[in-house]
């Protein structure tokens, strides 16, 4: 549903910087990498338009590995950085690269304000639900219980849910994927460069130091098919080893459930098919844990904030482009002027 | 009063008199703001000097009758260049017991008293905290009292309208300052067209407040009061020649970037978040999309920065606004500006603190936090306006220096200056020198925090721009490429060159210099910001009794100008009048290692004429035992 227009031929490493990677070895961060400079390479990014802007926590050092403009914040404030350029450069493709401390906690004002304008740009969550480069304290989205440096005998905090919290701020791109996922990731991404407004990504991402195998019940080769879905527009939402289990609006309560397809159980033609469009099903889609719902959950293009706000500078400007000092005298003499005589 | 020469003029023999300072004061929804913005606009086409001084509570509609709900406006206007609002008042407008309460102590003895007797029943009288009414009980001995029932007479002349007696009353601000312009020999008909225009959707209301403000005028015409109240001529000032107009601070402020932008050649992007007192500036900004100004109302202060750097960032100007409590959240991005060496433009209109403090009463108390507050040595450019007209000029130094040196610039203004209002000779802005901002463009040999030799400036090199792209950020970065350093050698030599930039700067500004007439020994009397106007008052007052004194008032903060320590090296004794606890003068101490003395007030309200002279002579006197 969006135009995209593959331009230049680049390889992914051509947008490697030259700054020697720092991640802790095993760290789904540099599979997030890998499926960004694959993304940019594939839709031809240009490096000198492309802006990478992050806050502060493991993930946003990823600036520093790019070869395009990057801007390395302070923690949770990417977004207000990220809308400051969008709005004086509204060309620039602009990247956030952000955690779930810094997007969720200290920077969380911010991600629901970027969400509700629609700023045009993508922002990317890595998700491993710890704190990595204060070493390990919970957060956000930490499960309950979660026993750690700052919660000895296990956290007491619900965790929050990014998709919900995303839907709930007015986003109208929303999806989530697996760092490991390289089959699957690129697309996602590409898909949200390509979104007119905030396309926010979710990435389940693995802290090997702090919080190896957060996600494995998820993502282990055993179980993944049955215990994620992968969600595709128009497509019934269909899961499982065999591809025999799908999902079903129970109308007595209201939400999803899982059923059989065939063998006495539920007909294909009872299943739910995935409308990207539909923020009720995208809702229901973000609260589901079995499986986990991975693609595009939601996505209703809108006119982006900067467009706006470009709009209606230009719209008083009235096709005379921007007043200048002439003006500026007259708009000092507009009235109520007098003169002192020599 | 000061002045004397009788005069007749039309029907009212007056007396010419060469200032007056007057203040109407009444509860805030009784538009005291309003009817002392019209006599300002009134006095000002009339070529009389003036200064104002608005002062109203931070309840948007405290309790009626209430001190706490008390709204004031005063103005200082004359026949010469007026530099205060007036140390104490001549002319008091009271338009119920509360008003009368609150702003008695700052009327000067035999002062008049112009009281809304229609409002000082028995509720409004409790209301106000007295026990026995004031207008009776022989307490007022001390200032002549006009009692008039505003209110009645207001609706006798709005009888014949239709309008409810609610709204017949509420026309009584312009009733009162229908008298008022009787009594100083004002033009009503500006305000008679603001009216009708301000009303035009509801003529009967219009209607309302003219047949009120002429009723005023005429009540002060054919009552044969005049012995009373007087009946006064000012004559215009002898300002220099010029086109003027009246300017508060706010507009200034916002007029001035503006034309610091035009003059970069820049696009002005402004993000700020709403506080009192500095929201106004927004307010200006978001109605000059015209001049292509983006604004931006961020969700927090820390967006508001942080939005203005990224603009910086990407090439146009970032300015971003607040006071005291705003600038405290937006220290930490101040210190990204400061690392990343953007260009970015702060203003902060001061108010009284700590904390929320006093939101709509002034002070000078953030000259710590601009110089100093911030994690660890991060140097930025400090500048301070010293009257509303002088926030144009200081507007478009502080976007020059920010771009020439891409360092965040703190651009100090205080709540007096935001709100009070000035004639101001119009510059030509045409006639200005532009100053454009240079982007690099050249991709050869580019390192991003290479200097330039003279300014120490690293280049501007913005995104979009081919074969430039690079990374910056908060950690601290090797001196030529930007990337990440801890080596210890590099962090030394970073500090050092901030700090160098900065302390550059001084070579880039004027040299300080002693107002006019001031003498080169004796007591230096040292400002910045707002005590301009009751310090220059003072000082000439004692130079015209010959005493040696001198005013210095410091527009650089930070970097201090060059011959500062010299400068102040040629008194006896230097006095800092302040409106904090002393902070200027500490930074003079520092710097100089001279034992400046201050003289410090934090009451909320402009430092009096009066006050300052009497420290000045209190030293005289001491150095003359």
């Amino acid at each position: 549903m969006n135009i995209e227009v593959p331009l230049k031929k680049r390889a992914p490493k051509d947008y490697a910087s030259n700054q020697e990677v720092r991640w802790c070895p095993g760290c789904g961060d540099y599979a997030i990498l890998k499926a960004v400079m694959r993304t940019l390479a594939e839709r031809g990014a240009d490096p000198d338009k492309t802006v990478f802007v992050s806050g502060i926590g493991c993930a946003a050092r990823f600036p520093y590995y790019v070869s395009t403009y990057g801007f390395h914040g302070i923690h949770g404030r990417a977004a207000p950085i990220a809308t400051g350029v969008k709005l004086a450069n509204p060309d620039l493709d602009v990247w956030v690269i952000s955690g779930d401390g810094d997007a969720l906690s200290i920077g969380g004002n911010h991600l629901l304000h970027v969400l509700r304008r629609n700023v045009n740009l993508q922002f990317l969550l890595f998700n491993n639900e710890i704190y990595g480069l204060t070493k390990g304290q919970y957060s956000p989205t930490s499960r309950f219980g979660t026993r750690s440096p700052s919660s000895p005998a296990g956290s007491l905090d619900a965790p929050l849910s990014p998709l919900r919290v995303a839907l709930g701020s007015g986003a109208r791109f929303v999806a989530r994927a697996v760092d490991t996922q390289q089959s699957h990731l690129p697309g996602v991404l590409a898909r949200a460069r390509a979104h007119v407004g905030t396309s926010f990504v979710e990435i389940l991402q693995n802290c090997v130091v702090y919080n190896d195998g957060v996600y494995s019940p998820y993502t282990d080769r055993d179980v993944a098919p049955d215990m994620q879905l992968h969600v595709e527009h128009g497509k019934p939402l269909v899961f499982g080893r065999e591809r025999d289990k799908g999902l079903r609006l129970d109308p007595a309560s209201l939400s999803l459930e899982t059923v059989r397809v065939g063998e006495g159980g539920a007909d294909e033609a009872d299943l739910l098919v995935h409308d990207e469009t539909n923020a009720t099903l995208a809702g229901l889609l973000a609260m589901l844990e079995t499986p986990v719902a991975l693609g595009v959950l939601y996505c209703v293009p809108a006119p982006s904030y900067e467009h706006l706000v470009t709009d209606q500078v230009e719209t008083i400007e009235g096709g005379k482009g921007a007043a200048g000092r002439a003006e500026l005298n007259a708009l000092l003499r507009a009235r109520n002027t007098w003169t002192v005589e020599p | 009063m000061e002045g004397s020469a009788a005069l007749k003029r039309g029907k009212t023999p007056r007396r010419e008199i060469e200032t007056a300072v007057v203040r109407f004061a009444g509860d805030s929804g009784d538009g005291m703001q309003l009817t002392g913005g019209r006599f300002t606009l009134a006095t000002a086409l009339a070529g009389n000097g003036l200064a104002t001084f608005p002062d109203f509570p931070a309840e948007i509609r405290a309790p009626a009758g209430t001190t706490f709900g008390v709204s004031a406006f005063q103005i200082n206007f004359g026949s010469r260049p007026i530099k205060t609002a007036g140390d104490v008042v001549d002319v008091l407008f009271a338009m119920n017991p509360a008003a009368l309460k609150v702003n008695l102590a700052d009327v000067a003895p035999g002062g008049l008293l112009i009281v809304d007797t229609g409002a000082f029943g028995a509720r409004n009288l409790r209301k106000a905290g007295y026990e026995d009414n004031p207008l009776e009980d022989g307490s007022l001995g001390g200032y002549r009292v006009v009692g008039l029932d505003f209110s009645q007479r207001t609706l006798e002349a709005v009888a014949d309208m239709d309008v409810t007696k609610k709204e017949g009353q509420r026309c009584k601000n312009m009733w009162a300052l229908g008298l008022a312009y009787w009594m100083f020999d004002r033009d009503r008909n500006g305000t008679i067209d603001w009216l009708r225009q301000k009303f035009a959707s509801q003529p009967e209301i219009a209607a309302a407040n003219v047949a009120a403000l002429n009723a005023g005028h005429a009540f002060g015409e054919t009552a044969e009061m005049s012995a009373d109240l007087g009946a006064f001529t000012i004559a215009p000032a002898s300002l220099a020649p010029g086109l003027y107009r009246n300017v508060t601070g706010t507009e200034a402020m916002a007029w001035g970037l503006i034309a610091g932008t035009e003059l970069a050649e820049l696009q002005l992007v402004f993000c700020s978040y709403p506080i009192t007192p500095a929201s106004g500036v927004l307010h200006h900004l978001a109605a000059r999309k015209d001049f292509g100004v983006v604004t931006f109302q961020a969700e927090d202060e820390i967006a508001a920065i942080c939005a203005a750097i990224g603009a910086s960032y990407a090439g146009s100007l970032g300015v971003t606004s607040s006071s005291g409590p705003g600038i405290a959240l937006k220290t930490e991005a101040l210190g990204l500006a400061v690392a990343t060496e953007l260009p970015l433009v702060v203003v902060n209109s001061q108010r009284a603190g700590p904390s929320t403090g006093m939101p709509t009463k002034t002070e000078q108390s953030d000259l710590y936090q601009a110089v100093y507050g911030r994690n660890a040595d991060s140097p930025l450019i400090v500048l301070a306006a010293c009257s509303p007209s002088d926030c144009f000029d200081c507007a478009i130094k502080a976007v020059r220096l920010a771009i020439r040196y891409m360092t965040p610039v703190m651009l100090l203004s205080d709540g007096y200056i935001a709100n009070a209002s000035e004639p101001w000779a119009l510059p030509d802005v045409e006639s200005f020198q532009p100053f454009p901002a240079r982007f690099r463009t050249d991709a050869a040999d580019f390192h991003p925090y290479a200097r330039d030799p003279k300014t120490l400036a690293r280049p501007w090199a913005v995104p979009g721009t081919p074969g430039l792209e690079h990374r910056i950020g908060g950690l601290e970065r090797d001196a030529e490429s930007g990337n990440i350093s801890y080596d210890p050698a590099n962090h030394q030599r970073m500090t050092d060159l901030r700090a160098r930039k900065i302390a550059g700067v001084a070579n880039d500004i004027p040299l300080q210099e002693t107002a006019p007439g001031s003498d080169d020994h004796g007591i230096a009397v040292v400002g910045w910001g707002s005590t301009y106007g009751p310090i220059s008052r003072a000082v000439a007052n004692l130079r015209a009794e010959g005493l040696p004194v001198a005013h210095i008032h410091l527009r650089h903060i930070w970097p201090l100008p060059r011959n500062l320590g010299e400068l102040l090296g040629r008194y006896d004794r230097v006095l800092v009048p302040e409106m904090n606890t002393g902070q200027l003068v500490n930074v003079l101490r520092a710097e100089y290692l001279i034992p400046a003395e201050g003289l410090n007030k934090v009451t909320g309200t402009p430092f009096r004429i009066a006050e300052i002279e009497a420290a000045v002579r209190a030293r005289m006197e001491r150095k003359a035992i």
